[in-house]
């Protein structure tokens, strides 16, 4: 693989990064009273990082392509780490994704009492360490961020969540022992990785440095370690049948940490496997290919079929996550570019849509204090603006045309049908059971006759509105203008050496595992 | 042999041997009443060879000598700074606890001098009679320091138990000396190398068994490991921390030197190799299984640090610089993240008279800064980034893959993992509990130093860990060339 092209040095990622770094940090020596100073200094903090990185979206050099806005800082130079930060067409839309949902969240939690002040260090902290995960370009620290972020979740978890159908402890337990779990497997890989990467000296984590020492990483090596991998990111992103800690913690979580979780962190599992997986072991990514594809669509059914079953809300939409990772992973599985473009735009889609209906729910359950869909009903008479958002939500969720994940479900059929016919089509199928539950749960919240219990509810205003706002602004820019991102994203797969290694892996006559 | 003067290479150990005798000369001499400033004086002390020890790290000369007997190399100098380090952070937080036994408040800063000084011979000996001296200093002045509070019955109870239990393992280590002696005619540890011969004779594995048990017991390795948790449990705290830190750091130093320089690539390696791999394993699997049920901290501290002497046998078994650097690495950030947990479990059982996890609750309101240090320490021994933990067992995991032993890593990755969650139980008792009827404790003094302190290095050398690493290099080298 040749080198690729890039811009020089910027501060512009470091300063994204910092911002909410900055805000946690004042947060940190304000008064514990003072909620409404700490909610405003979070609220500036994520707002400039959003507006650095729209900036970043919309310089993006994509006659350049590759990786831009670069930082190169050697870090521990006896493992071979570097402090490499840098976006290209893949991991751009990701960091814009993760800002979009960073800031949502705090006005979704605008009405947090609670000890805010720790709730917000604690979100910012969580939201940073999303975003090191998407622009690190060095594995290693792409790890620590990772893991930074699995610890803020716990304790966000078992303070302000919520105790349904399981306790938030246990809910938060089980999350975070997932999640490491995974992480250790994929620990073992990441290191047996270095050191198959490091054989000949000059010990390295980078992404492009990995990717080009292909030769050292045998067929054999290959399966393992893409194996290792797949247990770790497949658990991340809720893959069947690593799946269950995500409807219970999701149910369990506060609002916030919901939308961050279901909107980017389990994009991370995604990212990672394009990254990490298919473009530096891509003959491992072909071996293991069918099972992905066959979960995949056990992701997609199994998933949609427990939706249609549940009464509380955020586990319908716990499982309709599940589900629709099913349709990235289908598209990873078919290990070709359109199918890639269309993961991408997918995780982005997907999060924006359910950063939105978290968001919804969580006002809903704020006002009525119940998540569960019988007692509710007719809700739209008195919250009309809640309604129009949970609405929206859930349209872009079945793959209405016009939202951006119609777009990206278009993608993801195209580039899997000819390569998995079979399997694509029963992910088509999922769509319908995905209106099923979609509708039906709009229809029994949202609509029906007026209930005089919910009379006394105010309807979303003020600062709640911006989730609302920013989230349906983006899924209907991106759903009616699609170049705008997934221009970038093509870009992204062919400029990044993904396509590249897509059409060598294609020609490479190696069985799978079926 | 280099020309040098046996005062300049030996500054650390006198004066470490003139300060136990003038500290415990001035706590006869001062009455009990007038005896707050004994802490102030110690540490300052402490601070001034530390600082002399780091310059001697850097610049100092190195050298062997009585013909092999001591040797003053980067590796035992590391050890050095390690023990001092582990002692000052001890000295610093036991200010407050100490007061419970006014009178004896002289002799308590004596015997942690006198047990450092120990475990600092232990760490230079190049043979195995000057070690063993070394190590007799140090578990005699535990002995006494285990059974502190002798108006409490478990204390008592625990330094009987270490007496006995210490003396038996010494007996074993002995009588694993003497048969290395009757088989090869030389104590010293390059000699024996040479002398031990390539065959596997019965004695000659006997006598390594022996030795590895003896050793053991000090790092509580399973199945060494019984006499710990109990010991840990009654002991006062501070000395419980410097239990687990430094006596297990300096088990350590000399297992490494026995390890590396007398038995590897002889006939024990092929066998020994193997007996370490299943007991390393051993030892993280049950230290971190038998840590989820406990419900007092230092009992669950004991456990943990079974598990962690496990993850440190890994480096062992690496044979390999890149392996003892891991050791060096995690041995010293091991000493700032347990020093900080033990610092805030002596705050609280200070101020609760308490060790439960269950009086931990709502700790991050009746005292912030001490929740937030107790936090970071267990998850840095969990090793969960960005905290320096977690750079340690890459250290460590990475140099055992490397020779190819893949499921000790498995092994350990997935016991870390496990260690979160008990590790994460105290935290939840910290953050979730209401504490309702528990005192507001703030953290005032010199327990708010030592717990900012290790805090702080904890973090930093998470995030950038390169001074350390290219320390435990050098030293890694010096061992190994």
């Amino acid at each position: 693989m040749t080198a690729l092209p890039t811009a020089g040095s910027s501060l512009l990622l470091p300063a994204i990064l910092l911002a909410p770094v900055l805000a946690m940090l004042m947060i940190v020596f304000l008064p514990k009273d003072e909620g409404k100073t700490i909610k405003i200094v979070a609220a500036i903090g994520t707002f400039v990082s959003l507006v650095l990185s729209l900036y970043a979206f919309l310089t993006y050099n994509q006659a350049l392509g590759g990786m831009q806005f670069n930082v190169t800082i050697p870090w521990i130079p006896d493992l071979g780490v570097t402090l490499a930060l840098g976006v290209d067409g893949i991991s751009l839309p990701m960091l814009l994704l993760t800002n979009i949902i960073g800031f949502s969240s705090i006005y979704a939690s605008w009405n947090m009492e609670l000890r805010p002040k720790e709730f917000f260090i604690l979100l910012l902290i969580l939201i940073t360490g999303v975003m090191g995960t998407f622009i690190a370009r060095d594995l290693f620290i792409f790890f620590l961020f990772y893991e930074i972020v699995v610890i803020p979740i716990y304790i966000m978890v078992i303070i302000w969540g919520s105790s349904k159908r399981v306790t938030k402890e246990y809910a938060g337990m089980k999350l975070t022992i997932y999640l490491l779990i995974g992480s250790a497997f994929l620990l073992v890989g990441l290191i047996a990785l270095y050191l198959a990467a490091g054989k000949n000296g000059n010990p390295t984590f980078m992404f492009d440095q990995l990717a080009a020492r292909q030769d050292l990483y045998s067929p054999a090596f290959q399966k393992v370690a893409f194996g290792l991998m797949l247990f770790g990111f497949g658990s991340l992103i809720s893959m069947f049948p690593f799946h269950s800690w995500s409807p219970d913690g999701y149910a369990g979580a506060p609002t916030a940490v919901s939308m961050i979780h279901a909107g980017v962190l389990k994009k991370i599992g995604g990212y990672g496997l394009i990254r990490l997986g298919i473009m530096v072991l891509p003959l491992g990514a072909k071996f293991w290919a069918p099972l992905i594809a066959v979960l995949a669509i056990c992701n997609v059914l199994y998933a949609a079929f427990i939706a249609l079953a549940q009464k509380d809300l955020k586990y319908v939409i716990g499982y309709s996550s599940v589900s629709h990772m099913g349709y990235v992973l289908i598209a990873l599985a078919a290990l070709n570019p359109t199918a890639m473009t269309g993961a991408i735009a997918m995780m982005f889609a997907h999060g924006v849509m359910s950063a939105l209906i978290f968001s919804m729910i969580g006002f809903i359950y704020e006002k009525t204090h119940t998540r569960n869909i019988a007692e509710l009903g007719g809700l739209a008479h008195q919250m009309p603006r809640l309604a129009i958002g949970l609405l929206l939500a859930g349209m872009a969720s079945l793959g209405l045309p016009s939202t951006v994940n119609f777009i990206s479900e278009f993608t993801i059929f195209m580039g899997t049908i000819h390569v998995f016919p079979a399997l694509a089509m029963l992910g088509i199928f999922g769509i319908i059971f995905t209106a099923v539950y979609i509708l039906r749960m709009i229809a029994n919240v949202l609509f029906g006759p007026r209930r005089p219990e919910w009379d006394h509810l105010t309807d979303i205003r003020g600062a709640e509105l911006v989730p609302l706002v920013v989230c349906v602004f983006v899924i209907f820019i991106a759903g009616i203008f699609p170049n705008i991102l997934m221009g970038l994203i093509n870009n992204g797969v062919y400029s990044s050496g993904l396509a590249k290694v897509l059409e060598t892996v294609s020609q490479v006559k190696m069985g799978g595992l079926f | 042999m280099v020309n040098f003067n046996f005062a300049t290479v030996l500054t650390p150990e006198i004066a470490m041997a003139a300060l136990a005798l003038i500290l415990l000369a001035i706590g006869l001499l001062i009455p009990p009443g007038a005896r707050k400033g004994m802490m102030p004086l110690t540490v300052f002390s402490l601070l001034g060879v530390l600082g002399y020890t780091l310059f001697d790290f850097f610049y100092g000369s190195k050298a062997s000598f009585l013909s092999g007997m001591y040797l003053h190399d980067q590796f035992a100098v590391y050890f050095k700074v390690l023990f001092l380090l582990a002692a000052l952070l001890v000295v610093l937080s036991s200010g407050g606890y100490v007061q419970k036994f006014a009178e004896h408040r002289g002799e308590f800063y004596s015997l942690i001098m006198a047990a450092t000084l120990g475990m600092m011979i232990m760490a230079g000996a190049g043979e195995l009679i000057t070690m063993y001296v070394g190590l007799e200093l140090m578990t005699i002045s535990f002995y006494i320091l285990v059974a502190y509070l002798a108006d409490n019955a478990r204390s008592s109870e625990a330094g009987i138990k270490y007496l006995v239990l210490g003396a038996t393992s010494s007996a074993i280590l002995l009588y694993g000396i003497s048969l290395i002696y009757g088989l090869t005619g030389s104590t010293q540890y390059t000699e024996i190398a040479s002398g031990i011969g390539g065959n596997l004779t019965p004695a000659s594995f006997l006598a390594t068994v022996f030795l590895l048990a003896g050793l053991g017991f000090k790092i509580s390795l399973v199945p060494f490991h019984l006499w710990a948790p109990d010991i840990y449990e009654g002991a006062p705290t501070p000395v419980t921390a410097f239990l687990a830190v430094a006596s297990k750091a300096a088990a350590f130093a000399v297992l490494i030197r026995v390890y590396l320089l007398m038995m590897n690539s002889q006939a024990f390696s092929a066998t020994g190799q193997t007996l370490l791999v299943v007991l390393a394993s051993l030892t993280m699997i049950i230290g971190n299984l038998v840590a989820i049920p406990q419900t007092n901290i230092k009992r669950l501290l004991a456990y943990s640090s079974i598990a962690q002497a496990g993850y440190l046998m890994v480096g062992i078994i690496a044979v390999s610089v890149a392996g003892v650097k891991g050791v060096l690495f995690y041995a010293m950030i091991y000493v700032f993240a347990n020093m900080g947990a033990f610092a805030v479990a002596t705050h609280v059982a200070e101020k609760q008279g308490s060790d439960d996890i269950k009086d931990f609750a709502g700790l991050i309101r009746r005292s912030p800064l001490a929740a937030v240090v107790m936090t970071a320490s267990l998850l840095s021994l969990a090793g969960i980034p960005p905290l320096a933990g977690f750079v340690g067992k890459f250290y460590l995991f990475s140099a055992v893959m490397d020779q190819g032993y893949t499921a000790i890593a498995y092994i350990g990755f997935v016991m870390s993992m496990v260690s979160v969650y008990y590790y994460l139980s105290v935290v939840k008792v910290m953050f979730l509990g209401e504490g309702e009827g528990l005192p507001d404790i703030p953290v005032q003094g010199a327990m708010k130093f030592s717990m900012l302190f290790t805090m702080i290095i904890t973090l930093a050398i998470g995030i950038y860990p390169t001074p350390l690493a290219q320390m435990a290099f050098a030293a890694a080298q010096s061992l190994i060339k």
